[in-house]
């Protein structure tokens, strides 16, 4: 579970630049839910997800992950419990490494490291068939280099390193953003068939306002920092994008600028 | 060549692949151009002659390799927890290591221990000529084997992914700090074993032993990588932690025979103009190491030249 309690963030503060990217936020994530989060930019999606994860610290509030206060806990020490992804498909794989060795150090996370060899050979099997799972024809290509796969091979990777070792939390940042529509979708079934299979508590940003409302039990809108909209349920199960454009510039009181547009109805 | 010349080289090459395994550790590993060599060197000399000149030569070596270590250490702090760029922080250390191994040799800018007992004194009593050589390529094997075999560990593994993606390492939960500091104390105690090896070995530490090593390293580097690394990538299609010290080796030791060609050949008619001596050989390993790493840079503006003069051409062709 997830508990987010009066969170605050401003970058620069005190300064000409100053911008409040999470004002008084406060969301309570039970276990196993998947919540999808939408908003536009500037939103502050990514600086909560941030907040979350420990690559940045909030300046008040607090971050409880299942009962345990990790608000200032360093972003190596959370990570044995959080997984995440970017945008970037390049982010999240080591290129000159193999497949098979991407996976036996994401396997280790939240273990302690030894002087055991690793990549071992009692994991090889076990890695095979988690590929095979993947679907994408990379159960034989295990001593092949991450570098030489495409950007959708490399998310889908990516997505399995992050819950091969299964996260308390999974965090995903557009993680299908920079992938070509089809491959994008065969990625995001594979997050909802893994999310569903394991589990898994997790927080998805999409600019995709169909598979916000497709995938996962719970919708969030951001809008400057602040929780706009929140649908679950009955609410979400009968909601069109068309409805949830609607309430959105109802509860924001404004019309649609120009970033907002960024936000895709398809 | 004679033979001792030869077996001189060799002997001088696998001191040196100890240099040249420790920057494979911190240049092609982690990415970091670590200048602490130059300093960890020598200071890995000095520590050595100093305990040896009590008569305690084994101990020296250790001396050596403690010393190295703790150079490596100060430059990770540096690096790691204060903030300082990469580069200058091992440039500091390197500085200030000049007047601390100064002091360590007693404020002399050269010790030696000519006529004590040295750690190659029982292995020449045993095996003659080639006492000196046996016990290089005992400690090299030894010292390069446990690199490798760390580099095929958990850790080992989370270091060199370090070097590859320090974003994705700390999201797999690894201290991505300690990684780099451990790779760091790794590699420089390597190179203050080549140092503490090397002024037993030649019966003497200067202070300027270490001028320059870190360059010569990198030169024996990449020879290695160009014969040694492209020989067995045509072989095998792989390129593995062995492969890496593999080349090491073999690089350092080709440097070593390329010097002993060029001095032995700086009266060849054609080379005769350039006075080439013993003190040349630092440009050579400038050079070598400028042409090898702006290789890439040249090749692709040449390509990129090409292209755009057939476009211009094909631009003229096609007008009018």
């Amino acid at each position: 579970m997830l508990e987010l309690s009066h969170l605050v963030k401003t970058f620069h503060p005190g300064t000409v630049n100053e911008r409040r990217a999470i004002r008084d936020l406060s969301l309570t994530v039970p276990e196993g839910q998947f919540v999808t989060v939408i908003g536009g930019n500037g939103a502050g999606k990514s600086t909560l997800l941030n907040l979350i994860s420990g690559a940045l610290f909030p300046d008040s509030g607090s971050v409880r992950l299942d009962g345990q206060d990790v608000t200032f806990l360093p972003e190596h020490r959370r990570a044995r419990d959080i997984g995440r992804l970017f945008q970037d498909p390049l982010m999240g794989t080591a290129p000159n490494m193999t497949l098979e060795e991407n996976l036996s150090l994401a396997y280790l996370r939240g273990s302690h490291r030894t002087f055991a060899p690793a990549p071992s050979r009692k994991n090889e099997a076990f890695f095979r068939e988690k590929l095979r799972s993947l679907d994408l024809g990379l159960e034989d290509r295990l001593k092949t280099r991450v570098g030489l796969l495409s950007g959708g091979q490399r998310q889908a990777l990516t997505l399995l390193m992050a819950t091969v070792a299964t996260p308390r939390l999974l965090l995903l940042d557009e993680h299908t953003a920079a992938l070509d529509p089809a491959t994008a979708d065969k990625v995001l079934a594979l997050t909802d068939r893994i999310v569903r299979e394991n589990r898994i508590t997790t927080l998805m940003i999409t600019h995709n306002m169909a598979s916000a409302l497709a995938l996962g039990d719970r919708t969030l809108m951001l809008e400057q920092g602040e929780i706009l909209l929140d649908v679950s349920g009955e609410e979400r199960a009968s909601m069109t994008v068309d409805a949830l454009l609607e309430r959105f510039q109802h509860q924001s009181g404004a019309q649609l600028v120009n970033d907002r547009l960024l936000l895709s109805r398809g | 060549m004679t033979a001792v010349a030869l077996r001189g080289a060799i002997e001088l090459g696998l001191l040196y692949a100890l240099v040249t395994a420790g920057l494979f550790l911190s240049y092609r590993i982690l990415n970091l151009a670590d200048l602490t060599v130059d300093g960890s060197f020598t200071l890995g000399g000095a520590a050595s002659i100093m305990v040896a000149l009590t008569g305690h030569p084994w101990l020296g070596i250790l001396a050596g390799v403690l010393t190295g270590a703790l150079a490596g250490l100060v430059t990770a702090v540096m690096q790691t927890k204060l903030g300082i760029q990469p580069i200058l922080a091992g440039i500091l250390t390197m500085t200030g290591l000049y007047s601390i191994n100064l002091r360590v040799m007693d404020g002399r800018a050269s010790v030696n221990v000519i006529g004590k007992v040295t750690v190659f004194t029982p292995f020449q009593n045993a095996l003659g000529d080639l006492g000196k050589l046996v016990l290089i390529a005992l400690v090299g094997a030894v010292a390069l084997g446990l690199l490798v075999l760390f580099l095929c560990t958990q850790v080992g593994l989370a270091v060199r992914a370090t070097g590859d993606n320090e974003r994705m390492v700390r999201s797999s939960s690894v201290n991505v700090d300690l990684m780099k500091t451990l790779g760091l104390v790794l590699a420089n105690a390597l190179v203050g074993l080549s140092g503490a090896l090397l002024a037993q070995y030649q019966q003497s530490c200067d202070v300027g032993m270490g001028t320059g090593v870190v360059v010569i390293g990198l030169a024996s580097l990449i020879i290695g990588e160009a014969v040694f690394g492209t020989l067995v990538y045509f072989c095998t299609k792989r390129q593995g932690v062995l492969t890496g010290a593999g080349c090491a080796v073999v690089g350092a030791v080709l440097y070593r025979l390329i010097i002993a060609l060029v001095i032995q050949y700086n009266n060849a008619p054609a080379l005769r103009f350039l006075h080439i001596t013993a003190s040349d050989m630092k440009l050579l390993s400038a050079l070598i190491v400028v042409v090898a790493i702006s290789y890439p840079a040249l090749r692709s503006a040449a390509a990129l030249r090409r292209k755009r003069a057939r476009t211009q051409k094909q631009a003229k062709g096609g007008g009018s």
